[in-house]
């Protein structure tokens, strides 16, 4: 419940972001965050909230984490929680 | 309060860097001239990263590093369950974060409620319980834990103009007054906090300058990446040995002094702090946040008549009173002196909160080795 995940903005309106999360995308609140968020920002999301928007230099080791997690057998209770998060982000698949 | 800048550059798993790290923190500990020197973190994202990347492994020596009340699912309070479950017994719709489904009170889980025909159904978030009662006409009722991260979005939903058929029972907690009490909790041997860098995103490291003074107690918030717990860690014995005690950043990348004004305005327009338990740690003054009178309407406590009584007719589970779950979050019992641990109480089947989660404690444990410190283990039997 509590990870945050990683995902880009793809396209915004008003409040709401359409967030892509490894090819799934789902909309994402932007009640909470204190930055501007524009489309191509990262932003980290909290149970479909965005918290905060990723600097840019720390954007891509990010990913490269994340991408590893995703790899990561089920046994690995951070890979399954990031795994189980974007299964229950749902959404939309394809990019 | 000083500024720790981590190296924007460091890959967070760098094994060159993490040595170097590591050997730093034992010249740091070994200085320190005494041995052991404990320390404490508050979040469950701490302990999965201390175990998923065999952390312990490059903890000098005469460094404990324990787990508090980090996870807000094995600090929910066993009645704040028993509130939902007998809520879902009676035949409203409950909807919850899907952690907490298995989470016991006195007598059951949600999951047992639904499995006997109660309306239970999880969501990813709490705007998805949103979603549901826009669709269908009767009362959905939020069943929200979690602490400050999570609550920020429980206040984001109810401040968007809700539905009139929806409410919120809120578990929520707030993490800098549980400190106070681990601080000064008899015996408790803990001497610095690694505080959580997302929750610290929220509420900003500010927020832990009065306890510092109260306590003369450092505190060091932290990232979550391999690294980023050597480094705070680092800086944490470094402040301990140093004497004086204060608040560093090592997560500057997000976490401010002032943190973000934004959320912590939708927490407390919606929230206010109450006193009350946090499962196994007692009572926490202004540790749970309960929704503010504007918002009765959408308070589940005020809108339904919820009586708990009606559970007693069903026997408590006897292993439950076994349950060392208490002791755990409260840093002075590991997961192995649990004698249901790995036997009776498994992640398929847990019997406490801290097996539940990916965040608790035991379940951790349970998945990485069982003994992911015994060096420390053994030196807390001693
Ligand atoms: S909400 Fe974030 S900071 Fe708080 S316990 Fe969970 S992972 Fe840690
Ligand atoms: S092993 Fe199970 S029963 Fe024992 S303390 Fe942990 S969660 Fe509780």
């Amino acid at each position: 419940m509590c990870l945050g995940v990683p995902g880009r903005v793809v396209s915004i309106d008003g409040l709401v972001a359409r967030v892509d999360f490894w090819g799934v995308q789902k909309d994402i609140r932007l009640d909470v965050v204190d930055q501007s968020v524009s489309p191509g920002d990262y932003v980290l999301n909290h149970v479909g909230y965005a918290i905060r928007r990723i600097p840019a230099e720390e954007a891509e080791q990010t990913l490269a984490l994340y991408d590893e997690l995703l790899r990561a057998e089920d046994q690995d209770l951070m890979s399954a929680d990031v795994k189980s998060e974007l299964e229950a982000a749902g959404g939309r698949r394809g990019r | 309060m000083q500024e720790v800048a981590v190296d924007a550059e460091l890959t967070f798993r760098d094994p060159a860097r993490a040595r170097a790290l590591s050997a730093r923190l034992e010249e740091e500990v070994h200085a320190l001239g005494r041995d052991p020197v404990t320390v404490m973190h508050v979040c469950g994202s701490h302990e999965q990263a201390i175990a998923r990347f065999g952390l312990r492994a490059a903890f000098p020596e005469g460094l404990d590093v324990i787990m508090g009340p980090g996870c807000p699912v094995c600090v929910t309070d066993v009645p704040e369950v028993d509130e939902a479950v007998a809520l879902a017994r009676s035949g409203i719709r409950v909807s919850t974060y899907g952690d907490m489904l298995r989470v016991r009170g006195t007598v059951q889980s949600l999951g047992d409620a639904r499995a006997d025909g109660a309306k239970v159904d999880v969501v990813y978030g709490v705007s998805q319980a949103v979603a549901l009662a826009r669709e269908i006409r009767e009362p959905v009722v939020f069943f929200a834990s979690g602490f400050e991260t999570t609550a920020v979005a429980t206040a984001a939903a109810l401040l968007d103009d809700p539905p009139a058929n929806f409410s919120v029972l809120s578990a929520h907690k707030y993490i800098p007054p549980v400190m106070e009490i681990v601080a000064e909790m008899p015996g408790a041997k803990v001497e610095g906090f690694l505080a959580a860098g997302h929750a610290a995103t929220i509420t900003g490291y500010g927020v832990f300058e009065p306890f510092v003074e109260r306590h003369r107690m450092p505190v060091v918030v932290a990232g979550f990446e391999p690294l980023d717990v050597l480094a705070g860690l680092l800086e944490l014995v470094r402040a301990i040995r140093s004497g004086v005690p204060k608040v560093v950043n090592t997560y500057p990348r997000c976490v401010t002094r002032e943190g973000n004004r934004r959320a912590q305005e939708l927490l407390w327009r919606v929230f206010r702090p109450i006193g009350g338990r946090w499962r196994g740690i007692a009572h926490v003054p202004n540790g749970n946040l309960r929704l503010r009178d504007d918002f009765a309407d959408f308070d589940a406590r005020r809108r339904f008549d919820i009586d708990v009584s009606s559970l007693w007719d069903y026997a408590p589970p006897k292993l439950v009173q076994k349950c060392q779950c208490g002791d755990i979050m409260a840093g002075i019992a590991s997961p192995t002196d649990c004698e249901l641990f790995g036997k009776e109480c498994t992640s398929d089947a847990p019997v406490g909160a801290c097996m539940v989660s990916s965040e608790g404690t035991c379940k951790i444990w349970l998945t990485y080795g069982g003994h992911p410190d015994l060096r420390n283990i053994r030196r807390r039997a001693s």
